[in-house]
C-alpha cells in the first residue's frame, strides 16, 4: 500500500471532506480544535476513520500530541513506514 | 494571558445557562426525601436521575448498618490500606462479593472511577496493548491513561472491528487487553458480550468488563451482563461500583487471575488513597446482602425501565435502542436538551442532561434513570410531563396522536 506523505494526506483530507460538515478550506496548519471545532471524543472518531483507511493503530497518546492537520500527517506517516 | 483564558469560551456558556436558570450542572437539592422523591425550596420534585437502580439507599437494614458501624468504628479510616492499614469490614466485603461471583479474588476501590483507574493503569505494562470501546467511561479512558501501555480504540459494539484491530496488534509484542461495559451509561445498550468473548478467545486477550449500570440489573441473580450472557468464565476482570444498585459509594474488581492481590501493591489509585469509611462499607455489605436476597427489586426495576422505555416510544420520543434502567431519549440538539430539561424541572420532574463529547456520536440527551422503588404511578406521572414537555417543544405530535395510538 502507497505510503507517501501526498497520499496520507490525501486520505486526510478526504475523510474530512466526506464528513456531514465538510470544512471550507484544509491544510496542514488547520488546528483540528479550532478551525474543525472537534472535540475530544469527535477527534478519535476521525482518526479512526483514517486508521481503517491507511490499516494502522494509532495509540491515542500519539493523538494527544497531535494539534494541526500536518501533525496528524506526520505521525501517520511515521506510523505507516514503521508498521 | 490569564490562566482561566482557556476557559472563555465554556465558561460564557455555561454562565449563559447559569443567569437562564437553566444550568443542569448546578442544581442542589435542599432536602432529599427517598430514593424517587426530593425538594428544590418547597417544591417536591420526582427523582428520574439519579442510577438509584435498586432505591436501596433508604433501606432500613442499610442505614441501620451504616449507623451501627459510624457509632462502633467512627467516622473514617483517615489513612490508606496499605500505609494505614485495613479494617475488618474491608476484607468482609472483599469476600462477600468474591462469593458473591464466585470468584476467588475481591478488592475494594475508595470510588468506582478509582476501580477504573486502578485496575486498567496496574494491569497492563508499557508493552501491553488496551483496546477500548469507543463508548466506555471516562474512568475507563482516565485508567488508560494514567497507566503506560499503548491504547486502541475499537468501534462501538463492533466485534468485527475488534477483531481487525487485534490483528493488526497481532505482531506486536505484548499482552492485549480489551474493556467493555455491561450496560453503557449514555444510551442504556448492552454490548454484545458473547461475540467479544469469543473475539476475545480467539487472540488470546484478556476480557475487562465493567458493570457498573449493570450489576443488580441484569442477570439471573443481578451479577449482570456476564451472567446475563453466560460468559463470566471469559471475563478474567469484572469492575463495578458501589454507588448505583448498592446505593453507596466506591468500587470494585473481582477476578479470577493468579497472583491478583500483588495489585495491592501496585494500583496507585488504591494505595495512595484513605479507604472507604466503615459506615460506608457496613451499607454496601448490607446492600449486596440485600440484592442477594430480594430479586423482586430486579423484576420491579425491569417493569419500571419498560414502562417508561415502552412509553416515551409510545409517545413519539426517539429513545436508546433497548429498554434498560437508563433511558436517554435522543434531543435534536445542546439547546433543545437545556429547555427541555429545565421545563421538566420547572413540572417538577428531574431528569439528566448529557452533552458530547461525554455522549457518543455528539448526541445531545435528556436522560432517565430508573429505579426499582419508583410506583407505577411515578413512572406515568412522568410520562405525562415528558409528552407535555415534548408537545410544548414540538418534539412530538400533539395529544390527537397519543389518544389514536
Amino acid at each position: 500500500m502507497e505510503t507517501s506523505v501526498e497520499h496520507i494526506r490525501e486520505v486526510v483530507f478526504d475523510v474530512l471532506r466526506a464528513s456531514p460538515n465538510p470544512p471550507a478550506a484544509l491544510s496542514d496548519a488547520t488546528s483540528i480544535v479550532t478551525d474543525l471545532g472537534l472535540d475530544s471524543v469527535a477527534v478519535m472518531d476521525f482518526v479512526m476513520e483514517i486508521e481503517d483507511r491507511l490499516d494502522i493503530t494509532v495509540p491515542l497518546d500519539k493523538i494527544a500530541e497531535i494539534e494541526s492537520l500536518g501533525d496528524l500527517v506526520n505521525t501517520l506517516s511515521t506510523l505507516k513506514v514503521a508498521a | 494571558m490569564a490562566l482561566f483564558d482557556k476557559f472563555t469560551p465554556l465558561r460564557a456558556a455555561y454562565e449563559r445557562h447559569e443567569s437562564a436558570g437553566d444550568n443542569p450542572f448546578s442544581v442542589v437539592f435542599d432536602r432529599v426525601l427517598s430514593p424517587t422523591e426530593a425538594l428544590i425550596g418547597n417544591r417536591e420534585i420526582l427523582l428520574l436521575g439519579t442510577n438509584n437502580y435498586l432505591g436501596l439507599t433508604y433501606d432500613k437494614a442499610v442505614v441501620a448498618s451504616a449507623v451501627e458501624a459510624l457509632q462502633a468504628l467512627g467516622s473514617g479510616t483517615t489513612g490508606s490500606r496499605i500505609a494505614n492499614g485495613s479494617y475488618q469490614g474491608h476484607r468482609e466485603l472483599e469476600r462477600a462479593l468474591a462469593d458473591f461471583y464466585g470468584r476467588r479474588h475481591a478488592m475494594v476501590f475508595s470510588t468506582g472511577y478509582q476501580a477504573n483507574l486502578g485496575i486498567l493503569s496496574a494491569i497492563a505494562g508499557k508493552h501491553d496493548h488496551l483496546l477500548l470501546d469507543a463508548d466506555c467511561h471516562a474512568s475507563i479512558y482516565d485508567g488508560a491513561r494514567l497507566g503506560y501501555a499503548q491504547v486502541t480504540r475499537f468501534r462501538h459494539n463492533d466485534p468485527d472491528d475488534l477483531r481487525a484491530r487485534l490483528r493488526r496488534l497481532a505482531d506486536a509484542p505484548g499482552d492485549k487487553i480489551v474493556v467493555v461495559e455491561g450496560i453503557y451509561s449514555m444510551l442504556g445498550d448492552t454490548a454484545p458480550l458473547a461475540a467479544f468473548a469469543a473475539v476475545k478467545r480467539e487472540f488470546g486477550a484478556y476480557l475487562v468488563v465493567d458493570e457498573a449500570h449493570s450489576l443488580g440489573v441484569l442477570g439471573a441473580s443481578g451479577r449482570g451482563l456476564a451472567e446475563a450472557a453466560g460468559v463470566e468464565a471469559e471475563c478474567d476482570f469484572i469492575v463495578g461500583t458501589f454507588s448505583k444498585s448498592l446505593g453507596g459509594v466506591g468500587g470494585f474488581c473481582v477476578s479470577d487471575m493468579e497472583g491478583f492481590d500483588i495489585l495491592r501493591v501496585v494500583s496507585r489509585p488504591y494505595m495512595f488513597t484513605a479507604s472507604p469509611p466503615p459506615a460506608v462499607i457496613a451499607a454496601t455489605l448490607e446492600a449486596l446482602h440485600q440484592l442477594r436476597a430480594r430479586p423482586a427489586l430486579r423484576q420491579r426495576l425491569a417493569d419500571n425501565a419498560r414502562r417508561l422505555y415502552n412509553g416515551l416510544a409510545g409517545r413519539g420520543f426517539t429513545l436508546g435502542p433497548e429498554p434498560n434502567p437508563v433511558v436517554s431519549a435522543i434531543m435534536p440538539g445542546p439547546e433543545v436538551a437545556f429547555a427541555f430539561w429545565s421545563r421538566l424541572l420547572a413540572a417538577g420532574l428531574y431528569t439528566n442532561v448529557s452533552l458530547p463529547p461525554a455522549t457518543p456520536r455528539g448526541l445531545a440527551l435528556l436522560r432517565s434513570s430508573v429505579s426499582a422503588a419508583h410506583t407505577p404511578e411515578q413512572i406515568d406521572r412522568a410520562l405525562d410531563m415528558f409528552a407535555a414537555v415534548g408537545r410544548e417543544l414540538g418534539l412530538i405530535a400533539p395529544e390527537r396522536a397519543r389518544a389514536a395510538g
